[in-house]
């Protein structure tokens, strides 16, 4: 049997008396592209944040890729890359210099960086612009860089917490190939998003979110079967009697 | 700790601190202008400007047989340098120019004051046939430097126009000259400059509190935790920075104070040491702003907490302290910055060498301080800077 990449059991995060998570089970494999689905404030960037080593969670337990995260957070910071919600890059230096921090952070050799960030910068169409400051950038720009400097070190597996908010649809698109691609490679994603269009387009599995508690898993065809719905909006409305995105 | 990590934060903190106006200016610019100006006001461009003090007479004993005494008196006032002397008419008309800060003194010599130096020289042994007579100084007491320095230069010339000619008395003990000292003036300027590489130094802890607390509004803290980089990492990342950032502020201190006229006294060695205490002292100045970044939410508060450090520190370490009173003077001791300047005022004005019990001591006790200081900023970021 393979050794799943991420295994969560009974994970529960409390801020004082607000249960953020509150017993969450899942088991990601290698390779596969799972999507956390749910609406602003259920509990899926504090899941990825307990994953990343930023929170500890309050009980239960979490591995990613076989380590615990809370006793080998170092050994898990050198496999994940993850790219925040909010966009987080160094306001005065390039796009180039951003992308080069991280992979000198994470120890990449000068050669392999070089030749990483001109490929990630000519993949999300910032080439021409690689040499400007970040300041000067417009927020879909920004957006790409936050997303690259998360890949520049050619991690095994990758959090993304909402890559494409507030992207415009030709962004849109463009980062959803480059997620394929790294599907592609064999990396192992999870993807944070509250766009139903997304997760069916990119996902192997959804798990869907609410008040911090899993309340669907399964391939987005499987789950629409499921609950005899056209799309993954709708399984939503079903469980939960409300949408995803309030005025949406 | 892996130097490929420190050197790329090390490098993107440097580039942060080139490419952003506010913090370029506090680092490098402010403080060279400080120089500059300071310079400028105090130093010697133009030829060093020697204090002087402009001095009113009242001569009330004009035209007598005695009247050569009181000529002589002023002749020698005036031959000192120091003393800008001008005749008044009478009293009513120093004394008014006096209050209005025209003059900074007023001498009234009494119409017997010829006739006193004469008796004295009749007969110097004998006190009961001397005419006595008193010369009145007024001293604006607005200027602190008129109070101190003038009563002592009146007496002095007073004691010369009236004991001019030698009474020869055997004494037992002779005041022996084995040399010759060539004591060189100092400008204010140059007192002032021992003080200027500390007080440029200070000012990095705003920069480091305001660094900190941006980056950590920005999600950039939390970005750098999801990454191998250690605390340590980051921490002597910033160190380093600071430490090259010291290194060119003494430099650039150092530099255009030498071309407004500063002359330090020591060698070469000097210099070398006083980019090191500097260095080391730059180490505290990350220290405190480490501490200004943990008790603070945003850069604005960061700023606040940072002058609550940089204001004792300017005061009783730098030439801001120059004139402090003698309470302030009393607990100057407490604060790093003083010794800095302290074993530079050693260096540079003292010609003190860099192995001197004074320096070396100076240097020991920042180095103590600053391994404290950054001890505890460590501390306190990693337990409540992150948030």
């Amino acid at each position: 049997m393979v050794e799943p990449a991420i295994a969560v059991h009974s994970l529960v995060k409390k801020f004082e008396d607000v249960t953020a998570v509150g017993g969450v089970d899942l088991d990601i494999s290698p390779g596969e592209l799972f999507g956390l689905l749910g609406p602003n404030g259920a509990g899926k960037t504090t899941i990825l944040n307990i994953l990343a080593g930023l929170l500890e969670p309050t009980s239960g337990s979490a591995t990613v890729g076989g380590f615990d995260v809370r006793k080998d957070a170092m050994r898990i910071r050198e496999l994940i890359g993850v790219c925040p919600q909010d966009t987080a890059v160094y306001e005065y230096l390039t796009g180039r210099e951003n992308v080069e921090l991280f992979g000198n952070l994470h120890s990449v050799n000068k050669e392999k960086l070089r030749a990483s960030v001109k490929t990630l910068l000519d993949k999300v169409g910032l080439s021409r612009d690689a040499d400007r400051r970040v300041g000067k950038y417009s927020g879909g720009m920004r957006r790409r860089i936050n997303l690259i400097m998360a890949l520049v070190h050619d991690p095994d597996i990758l959090f993304l917490d909402e890559p494409t908010a507030a992207m415009d649809p030709q962004s849109r698109r463009a980062v959803w190939d480059f997620i394929r691609e790294l599907k592609g490679k064999g990396k192992t994603v999870i993807l944070t998003t509250h766009y139903m269009e997304e997760a069916e387009a990119l996902c192997d599995r959804v798990g869907v979110i609410d008040h911090g508690r899993l309340i669907a898993l399964g391939a987005p065809g499987e789950l629409k079967a499921k609950f005899g719905a056209k799309d993954l909006e709708e399984v939503f409305i079903q469980i939960t009697g409300r949408r995803i995105r309030e005025g949406a | 700790m892996k130097l490929q990590r420190v050197s790329a934060l090390s490098s993107k903190s440097l580039k942060t601190i080139i490419r952003q106006p506010a913090a370029l200016f506090m680092t490098i610019l402010f403080p060279l202008v400080m120089t500059l100006v300071f310079g400028a006001s105090f130093g010697g461009i133009g030829g060093a400007q020697e204090t002087t003090f402009k001095m009113g007479v009242v001569n009330l004993d004009l035209g007598g047989n005695h009247s050569h005494w009181s000529a002589d008196f002023i002749g020698n006032m005036s031959q000192t340098g120091i003393l800008d002397v001008r005749a008044y008419p009478d009293n009513a008309t120093g004394q008014h120019d006096l209050s209005e800060g025209s003059i900074q003194g007023l001498i009234l010599i009494p119409d017997n004051f010829g006739e006193s130096c004469d008796s004295f020289w009749k007969d110097p042994a004998n006190p009961s046939v001397w005419v006595n007579a008193t010369v009145e100084l007024y001293v604006d007491s607005a200027s602190m430097l008129a109070v101190q320095a003038v009563p002592p230069v009146v007496q002095d010339v007073l004691a010369n126009a009236v004991y001019s000619r030698q009474i020869s008395v055997p004494r037992p003990v002779q005041l022996g000259i084995p040399s010759l000292v060539e004591a060189r003036k100092f400008t204010t300027y140059d007192y002032f400059v021992p003080g200027l590489f500390a007080f440029a130094a200070i000012f990095l802890i705003m920069i480091v509190a305001q660094s900190f607390t941006l980056d950590r509004q920005n999600g950039l803290l939390r970005r750098l935790a999801t990454t191998p980089v250690t605390s340590s990492e980051v921490i002597g990342a910033e160190a380093v920075t600071y430490m090259v950032v010291a290194v060119v502020q003494v430099g650039v201190v150092f530099a255009m104070a030498f071309l407004m006229g500063f002359r330090p006294v020591g060698s070469l060695a000097g210099i070398f040491m006083a980019f090191i205490l500097v260095l080391v002292f730059a180490l505290c100045s990350v220290g405190f702003g480490l501490i200004s970044a943990s008790l603070a939410k945003d850069p604005g508060t960061a700023t606040g907490i940072a002058f609550i450090f940089i204001m004792p520190l300017m005061f009783l370490g730098t030439f801001v302290g120059f004139a402090m009173s003698a309470a302030m003077k009393a607990i100057e001791w407490l604060v790093p910055s003083w010794y800095v300047t302290d074993a530079l005022t050693d260096l540079f004005l003292r010609g003190a060498k860099i192995t001197s019990l004074s320096v070396l001591t100076d240097l020991a006790i920042v180095c103590l301080w600053s391994v404290a200081i950054l001890g505890v900023g460590v501390l306190l970021f990693g337990r409540y800077g992150k948030r």
